[in-house]
């Protein structure tokens, strides 16, 4: 790892502040991505803008129709709050699925959120059920915020403080795990929200986190497994790669679909 | 430099450190430390887990200037030198839940968390699936499930 200045802020203000002054800081939080990246010495930051230590920031609560999670919220917190659980239990099973124990011990929504792995989870969840994703200058929806591998519409200076999610009547979400790596090789999150159903999937697009619209147009019509015999997803642009073909994703996505819709409808 | 002061095992400890030294090396090389390993050195393999702040996580994946204001507990920390072993470490020797031992620190902490917010009474499949982040690559795992399962039911009698 090469050398870097380390900064504690205590204020979502004073980050901002860090990272205007210096132009490649990167913000660190649970640090489960960044740290192994830096140590590969795939990135080099000469600054990073630690934001574990400001207050308030990893809260979860309800405000009126949302379930609202602070930025630096860990895995294990989301898992087990009885807030979450009460509100979306599919997001709460969701985060008790990362990783393993530790990673969740330390690693946190904003940062998965930031980051934008084609395989995270938390993406898929996001995208499904309509969140929006609030920063330090401005709102935005978990379409606009997602911009391809690795890629997020905020800005140099812009810092993720909390992400709002409105309730969904019914959701899910079901993964097939990368027998070595564990992450999803594909995450399909499935939510029936008031107004329609969103379909979102992780792990298999090349470019990353995608809404599967055939299964959505399927599902608006009636909210049952039984919808989607004959429903197939393409697989033009999905991955491929040693761990499974863009064909072997795409039946994947149809199969994990199904299955997450029958686990929203026993819920 | 970066001046850190934390709690290691419940002695206070201050130290100057190179921002980008891992709490693993810390612990390791300042500290002599050693009962703590590093075995992937990517965050997968688990020999290198502590509780901070009484939460197990992964030393190598952690800089020790984010500790600074914190607690830490290593696997030296679990007993006293010529004290008994905590039930976690007995419960490994009694039921030979290890063979090479290089990851059996990071079990043993493990387990510890895991017992800590699960309680004392826990199934095989819970706790296989708990050792998600611990890879052994001698024992197959069998004896160390049962290893735990009695560490946890001894430590509820302990407490």
């Amino acid at each position: 790892m090469y050398e870097f200045k380390y900064h504690r802020p205590a204020t979502v203000r004073q980050a901002a502040n860090l990272l205007v002054k210096n132009e490649d800081a990167k913000v660190i939080a649970g640090g489960h991505t960044l740290v192994p990246v830096m140590k590969q010495r795939l990135a080099s930051p000469p600054h990073l803008v630690d934001l574990s230590h400001i207050e308030g920031l990893d809260t979860i609560e309800m405000k009126g129709r949302s379930l609202v999670i602070g930025a630096t919220a860990k895995h294990a917190a989301v898992a087990t709050s009885a807030v979450v659980g009460e509100a979306i239990p599919a997001l709460a099973e969701l985060a008790g699925g990362i990783g393993d124990p530790a990673v969740r011990h330390k690693g946190t929504i904003g940062g998965s959120l930031a980051n934008n792995d084609p395989t995270a989870d938390y993406p898929a969840a996001v995208l499904a059920l309509g969140a929006t994703i609030v920063t330090n200058k401005r709102r935005l929806k978990a379409e606009e915020f997602f911009q391809g591998l690795f890629s997020t519409a905020l800005e140099n200076d812009e810092i993720i403080t909390k992400v709002m999610f409105p309730l969904p009547k019914k959701a899910a979400y079901i993964k097939f795990r990368n027998q070595a790596s564990r992450y999803a090789l594909v995450g399909v999150f499935v939510a029936k929200r008031p107004s329609d159903v969103r379909v979102a999937v992780t792990g298999a697009g090349s470019d990353g986190v995608f809404r599967a619209t055939a299964f959505e147009e399927a599902l608006k019509k009636r909210f049952s497994h039984k919808v989607l015999d004959g429903v197939s997803a393409s697989a033009d642009g999905l991955n491929s790669d040693l761990h499974g073909s863009a064909e072997y994703r795409a039946h994947l996505i149809g199969v994990l679909t199904r299955r997450a819709v029958e686990a929203a409808t026993a819920k | 430099m970066a001046k850190i002061s934390l709690i290691v095992n419940g002695n206070p400890v201050n130290a100057n450190v190179d921002s980008r030294t891992l709490l693993v090396q810390f612990l390791r090389e300042n500290l002599r430390l050693t009962g703590t390993h590093v075995g992937c050195d990517t965050s997968q393999c688990g020999a290198c887990v502590v509780h901070l702040d009484g939460k197990a996580v992964k030393s190598c994946t952690t800089l020790a200037v984010m500790a600074d204001g914190h607690e830490v507990r290593t696997i030296e920390g679990l007993a006293a030198d010529g004290a008994p072993l905590h039930p976690m470490q007995e419960a490994f020797r009694e039921h030979h839940g290890l063979q090479c031992g290089f990851c059996t620190p990071g079990m043993i902490m493990t387990a510890v968390d895991l017992v800590n917010r699960k309680g004392h009474d826990l199934s095989d499949h819970v706790i296989r699936e708990e050792l998600e982040g611990n890879l052994c690559r001698c024992t197959g795992y069998q004896n160390i499930v049962t290893s735990i399962a009695a560490g946890a039911k001894a430590m509820g009698k302990s407490a």
